[in-house]
């Protein structure tokens, strides 16, 4: 297929799926700032993480001035001048998109068509009208039904394997980054205080409840959530579809049944990383450091990326 | 000044036509909240699946729905069958015309076509001198504009030999008919037209000698106005929707870009003016066309459609002489009629032209799209004199024709059902065989008494029934 068009099938899925994370990370610090904060401030630390995660917060206290909880949200999700907002990430997925729209289903067009002419209206009425927990299920909500809309409707070709070579390289990236942000967070809290959960425990719930695997925990774990649990799942489970190791393994699948010979050093790059996570234990993650760890594997995730865009996306 | 408009629902007492009966019992009894309850949701559907058309001149780049009209434009078949034998024949006329003239010019030689209307016209391309095309064809895709007069006769009004574009409306606008009114369909024989891609690609394939070509569909981006149309056709094709920047040309071969490295490509549908192409042969300022992708075409490794240069034939002052195209190379009578042009380059006719501005409609020969066209009858004074003075400035640039009565067709404006002007764009292919998929684009002018179709500016669509006579 053409190269051109790979890599708008590419970035459309990246653009969708960040979307979608974005709204992931402003829902668990929307509801972390509502809890009561033991005198840690006022909960605006809290609304001020997403930006900190996304690099924006620079760009956010230059335009805007200081924190303020509405202004933070509205710059964070519905900015159309913040090229880091939801709101423009689905308007850079809709044009990508609208670029390859022959190349796609129409079910999938018109869901993602429809996913931008509704999010104007809403930053027509608002944040504030329409409601922070709203909108974030509303974002999830576009994003899901547009990925059943590929899963269901479009042939298992190239353009499939880019479409989801996107969303894995992608939702890795965020996976790393959110995990690494909470841990962060949490500084030099110990996970628990005389048998009674402490403050990390709301923070790895939130966590777990954002990247939709609280139930699973609660399965596997049948505990409450600690750095060490919390990081295993979310980082080596191979059946938690947004843990790295599920990422790395869809990636590696993905990359592995291209055709051609071009795209030797992504592919040999996502073998080696879905290696490592195969044959790696979170007490080695610990022992590491799972800052340096986490700060590490982003790394290399990028690396993937840039080896995928030089092989395929921009080959002459 | 009474004129008399050939109405297609109703004749002059008032009765409905056979054809419309069955559509006029179903109109009778379908309350007007519903119908307007169904303009909206089409008009939600049309937004939702974004088949919108973006207007030049608008920095915006908005995205615009074409208005999309409910009540379709009915044709009994017998009608068709006239219609159809006459765009035939005239598109195979003007691709023998094309053939000719780019070869032994035997039409000139004859003295039929005067050399000087041909050989100095912008659409000539000299660079298409002698060079042999697979079937001797130019124009693969026509689109010819038919109106009718107040007799109900067919005009053609224009040849469209170059990229003639809303195709992807006629397809759309039959999709939404069966979507919203699938009883229509059930009460009465409407000939599909939904196999139309299908024998696009036939005849895409069919202009090239290899067995099985490459095909693809060449487009602007997606900030040409009729983008959402090389989409959708390509998508309804299943080839590849190409951008200049994605082809490239290596020993007079074109490739594209792909994943997995350079593939040949055999046969470019070109939704592309000649003079952007490629930048080497034509506007060197042209960042949208191929660079050696004249000399590739010239060495024959790739097949164009529609052809370079075929502009000339469907210049409008070209148009005057089709019928006796017709009559040359055919030996046959002209089925459709051309509609009487003065030739403003004639300084007799430039003088009655000057003396009629007021029920003249006056054209660019160049021009399409509705731009840069005046309308007589609707004009005021300040546009006729405006005319006047361009018209006494560069006379060879202009012709006139008689206002035409063109039909009018019930459609749903806001006050209700009201009668409004349509023209009709049947699409002819030409490949092994010239063929056209009953009906084609109906065009409507939505504002009162406007005789302006285009939709850039303001006209709508309709769609088109070709009807079996005996369901009338």
């Amino acid at each position: 297929m053409l190269s051109r068009t790979a890599s708008d099938l590419y970035w459309m899925s990246r653009y969708l799926e960040r979307a979608e994370n974005l709204a992931r990370m402003l829902d668990v610090s929307y509801s972390l700032s509502l809890m009561p904060q033991d005198g840690r401030g006022d909960g605006l630390e809290e609304l001020a993480l997403p930006l900190l995660i996304t690099g924006t917060l620079d760009d956010y206290l230059e335009r805007h001035g200081p924190m303020h909880a509405e202004r933070m949200l509205n710059f964070f999700a519905l900015d159309a001048s913040n090229p880091g907002s939801i709101y423009c990430c689905l308007q850079a997925a809709r044009s990508n998109a609208h670029a390859v729209r022959g190349r796609i289903t129409a079910d999938m067009w018109e869901n993602i068509n429809a996913t931008w002419l509704e999010i104007r209206g809403i930053a027509e009425q608002g944040l504030g009208r329409y409601g922070i927990s709203r909108f974030c299920e509303w974002v999830k909500e576009r994003s899901h039904l547009f990925r059943g809309a590929t899963f269901g409707t479009i042939m298992r070709g190239d353009p499939y394997r880019f479409i989801r070579l996107g969303t894995f390289i992608e939702r890795a990236d965020n996976t790393l980054r959110l995990i690494d942000a909470r841990y962060e967070m949490l500084g030099e809290d110990i996970d628990e205080v005389d048998g009674r959960p402490a403050r990390s425990y709301y923070q790895w719930t939130a966590l777990l409840r954002a990247l939709s695997s609280f139930e699973a925990f609660a399965e596997i774990y049948r505990g409450s959530p600690d750095t060490r649990k919390v990081s295993e799942l979310l980082l080596l489970r191979a059946d938690i579809p947004r843990s790295l190791r599920a990422c790395m393994d869809e990636l590696n699948l993905m990359l592995a049944s291209l055709p051609g010979d071009n795209g030797r050093p992504a592919q040999r790059l996502a073998a080696e990383l879905e290696a490592r996570l195969r044959y790696t234990s979170i007490e080695e993650v610990l022992d590491e450091g799972l800052h340096a760890w986490l700060t590490d594997f982003i790394l290399l995730v990028r690396q993937l990326g840039q080896a995928i865009q030089s092989s395929y996306l921009e080959v002459a | 000044m009474a004129r008399t408009f050939y109405d297609e629902m109703y004749d002059a007492s008032g009765a409905v036509r056979p054809h419309y009966q069955a559509f006029s019992r179903w109109l009778a009894d379908t309350p007007e909240e519903l119908l307007a309850q169904r303009r909206r949701e089409a008009d939600l559907l049309f937004h939702r699946a974004g088949i919108t058309f973006t207007l030049y001149g608008d920095d915006q780049g908005t995205e615009r729905l074409i208005p999309f009209d409910i009540i379709p434009r009915s044709i009994p078949a017998s009608e068709w069958r006239i219609v159809e034998r006459g765009c035939i024949q005239r598109v195979q006329a003007l691709n023998m015309f094309l053939g000719d003239l780019y070869h032994d010019q035997r039409i000139i030689k004859a003295g039929i076509v005067p050399a000087e209307q041909v050989l100095a016209n912008e659409g000539y391309q000299i660079a298409m001198q002698g060079l042999n095309l697979h079937r001797d064809l130019y124009a693969h895709i026509a689109g010819v504009d038919l109106v009718r007069d107040g007799d109900g006769s067919y005009y053609v009004l224009e040849d469209n030999l170059r990229t003639p574009s809303g195709v992807s409306y006629m397809l759309e606008d039959r999709k939404m008919m069966m979507r919203l009114f699938p009883e229509l369909f059930a009460a009465q024989r409407v000939a599909p037209v939904d196999h139309y891609p299908n024998l696009l690609l036939d005849t895409l394939k069919s202009s090239s000698p290899l067995d099985n070509p490459n095909v693809v569909v060449l487009t602007p981006g997606r900030f040409n106005s009729t983008y959402f149309e090389h989409a959708f056709l390509s998508r309804e094709m299943g080839v590849e929707l190409v951008e200049g920047a994605d082809l490239f040309v290596r020993d007079d071969k074109l490739f594209m870009r792909t994943t997995s490295g350079a593939v040949q490509v055999d046969v470019i549908y070109r939704r592309l003016d000649d003079a952007f192409l490629d930048p080497l042969a034509f506007n060197p300022g042209s960042m949208l066309g191929v660079p050696g992708l004249l000399a590739c075409y010239r060495s024959g490794n790739v097949v164009l459609a529609n052809a370079v240069g075929t502009g000339v034939a469907d210049d409008k002052s070209v148009y005057p002489y089709v019928d006796d195209m017709i009559r040359f190379y055919l030996s046959e009578e002209p089925i459709l009629k051309n509609v009487p042009t003065f030739q403003c380059r004639k300084p007799a006719e430039l003088s009655h032209v000057l003396a009629n501005l007021e029920q003249l409609v006056v054209k660019e020969t160049q021009g399409s799209g509705g731009y840069g066209m005046l309308v007589g009858p609707a004009a005021s004074k300040a546009e006729i004199a405006e005319f006047r003075t361009r018209l006494i400035a560069r006379p060879e640039a202009y012709i006139a024709q008689p206002t035409l009565c063109l039909s009018t067709c019930p459609t749903f404006v806001e006050r209700g059902i009201a009668p409004r002007h349509i023209d009709l764009r049947p699409f002819v292919l030409s490949g092994k065989e010239t063929r056209i998929v009953p009906g084609g684009l109906t065009r409507v002018a939505l504002r009162e008494g406007s005789l302006v179709v285009n939709s850039s500016q303001g006209g709508g669509t309709k769609d088109t029934w070709v009807v079996e006579d005996s369901s009338c």
